[in-house]
């Protein structure tokens, strides 16, 4: 593999960790914001230009800016007096090592499923459009569709809210 | 054998090569990618410090004063004052602000506007990195952008740098889906995302007269709605509301003195080089020349004279048009920005699927039009200028 990818392997974990272990909210959402942007350059690294770019537009450019304002417009900066870990540590642990079990059992089981591949396919982003239209546009409408009703239900809680404001 | 002018618009790439001729093998390419960086990273503050002389200058002479004009003469050595001015100075830090933080925000921001400059392409052959998703890598590192912004307000622990950081994002967000939709129509039309092909689909002349996309109706809309877009984008007025002076002190960067205010004032004007560089390659050609006759001329100096053109336009706009407010802003943004530009891509359609002649310039024209006259007289009808209704917050 290299030691390209055991440094970028090593950003995003670090990211990921801080994000759980700091104690300052905005600090973690910032970490994981790296954790984002490391899986981006995993991405590509396996030449995914498309999905790498992707990944930083949406995630860094917009997931990562909703954390920071839910953060900061719920009042949730202040740091918790008691503590950051949960009571029941040990049955998240639990469920954290059955779900990795599940996803390292499929990354492995799909390694002798294409046993004539030598060289990794390289896709174009053409390619992606193609597939996106042809094969994969009932996932495509029903995901526009998904976008829709939220973006229909933000506007009612926030309409709702300003009733209320209105009225009291 | 290479004729004179062909040899002078190339003369930078001949150049590298030369320089790296002299080096063995395996170190060619490695070394050609740092002298392009560093040129890169020479070049542009370079026309920074030429911009912000221009711009206190023609933003002085519109309001009817000289600007300065003390240092050289006409005031052209005014930057190196003020670098020498801004390197001297005192950090000063809050107590209580994030030192971590605060620290890292000018930085990002300077690192991520530079990597936009890795896609444009700055003459015939002179690209950094020739990306199959070339487009998206520019609106990736700007996307990035916003986090700075918000980092910046958020670790000075200052209420009017909160308030600033939180409008610059909101701002930045909103205008970004317009930017993005109006390039996807040139996307849609050029058929590829890296922006040497887009070049490359306007590179041809009819009668004399260039192909850019700015001349046809989608085209010219979209243009219109990049430039909306992208003044938004790097807060510059009208819509620099986030670091009005007499609203919010200076907004985001309020707590930010000597050089880290230096690298936010060159993040902002460097953005701005980047935004025009992408809407020339996008909508007027490139490093095309304007006329088939004037092809002699190097493509860099068009490319360049292009952005150039560009800031002159922003310092105009600058110093001509009232700020927006916020609310005004944003409801620009969303009821009609974002509708023109999705009625765009529309139009985009259309005009491929009708065939050439002149019916399809008639039918797009009108439908714009049309759109435009509309939706900016119903925005206007409905609103009643009652009491202000306030919603504090929780």
């Amino acid at each position: 593999m290299g030691f390209v990818f055991y440094l970028i392997s090593a950003f995003a974990v670090g990211g990921a960790l801080a994000a759980v272990l700091l104690k300052n909210l905005v600090h973690a959402a910032l970490a994981v914001t790296i954790a984002f942007l490391g899986m981006a350059l995993l991405f590509l690294r396996l030449d995914a230009q498309f999905a790498g770019f992707a990944q930083i537009l949406v995630y860094v450019g917009a997931v990562a800016i909703l954390v920071v304002f839910a953060i900061l417009l719920t009042k949730g900066s202040d740091v918790p007096k008691e503590g950051v870990f949960s009571k029941s540590w040990f049955a998240g642990l639990a469920i954290a090592a059955g779900v990795f079990a599940v996803l390292a059992w499929a990354v492995l089981q799909s390694a002798p499923a294409l046993p004539n591949e030598t060289t990794a396919p390289a896709v174009a982003v053409n390619d992606i459009g193609n597939a996106l239209m042809s094969r994969y546009v009932l996932p495509l409408e029903i995901i526009a569709v998904l976008l829709t009703a939220a973006l229909l239900g933000a506007v009612i809680v926030a309409m709702h809210e300003k009733e209320r404001a209105k009225q009291g | 054998m290479i004729g004179m002018f062909e040899r002078l618009d190339q003369i930078f790439v001949l150049l590298k090569h030369w320089l790296v001729g002299y080096l063995p093998q395996s170190w060619q390419t490695p070394v050609g990618v740092v002298i392009s960086v560093a040129c890169i990273v020479g070049l542009y503050p370079a026309l920074f410090a030429v911009t912000t002389v221009l711009e206190r200058k023609g933003v002085g002479r519109i309001q009817n004063r000289l600007g300065p004009n003390r240092v050289g003469p006409y005031g052209i050595l005014q930057p190196m004052a003020d670098g020498i001015k801004s390197l001297t100075k005192e950090d000063i830090v809050p107590t209580s602000a994030d030192a971590v933080v605060h620290f890292l925000a000018p930085i990002i921001l300077v690192v991520t506007v530079f990597m936009g400059f890795a896609v444009l392409p700055m003459g015939r052959n002179m690209v950094l990195v020739d990306m199959d998703a070339g487009l998206l890598f520019y609106f990736a590192m700007g996307a990035s952008t916003e986090l700075s912004v918000f980092m910046a307000g958020w670790s000075s622990r200052n209420k009017y740098s909160l308030l600033g950081a939180m409008r610059a994002v909101a701002q930045m967000i909103s205008y970004e889906v317009a930017l993005l939709l109006s390039s996807v129509v040139i996307v849609m039309m050029a058929g590829s995302l890296s922006l040497v092909k887009i070049v490359e689909a306007q590179n041809h002349y009819s009668y004399g007269l260039p192909h850019w996309f700015i001349f046809t109706p989608w085209g010219f809309a979209a243009f219109i709605m990049y430039a909306i877009a992208g003044t938004a984008e790097t807060n510059r007025s009208p819509f620099d509301l986030p670091e009005g002076e007499s609203e919010l002190v200076a907004g985001y960067h309020t707590e930010y003195s000597g050089f880290k205010f230096a690298l936010f004032f060159l993040g902002e004007y460097v953005a701005m080089f980047s935004i025009s560089g992408l809407g020339s390659t996008l909508f007027l050609g490139g490093w095309m020349a304007p006329l088939a006759a004037l092809q002699f001329i190097p493509s860099w100096i068009w490319f360049f004279g292009k952005l150039f053109v560009s800031m002159c336009v922003f310092i105009w706009l600058r110093g001509t048009l009232p700020r927006l407010r916020q609310d005004q802003l944003m409801n620009f943004a969303w009821k009609f920005v974002l509708p023109m530009c999705l009625l765009n891509l529309f139009v985009a359609a259309l005009w491929r699927f009708m065939g050439d002649g002149w019916l399809r310039w008639v039918v797009c024209s009108a439908i714009l039009i049309l759109a435009y006259v509309s939706i900016g007289r119903g925005i206007m009808r409905r609103e009643h200028f009652g009491p202000r209704s306030y919603r504090y917050a929780e």
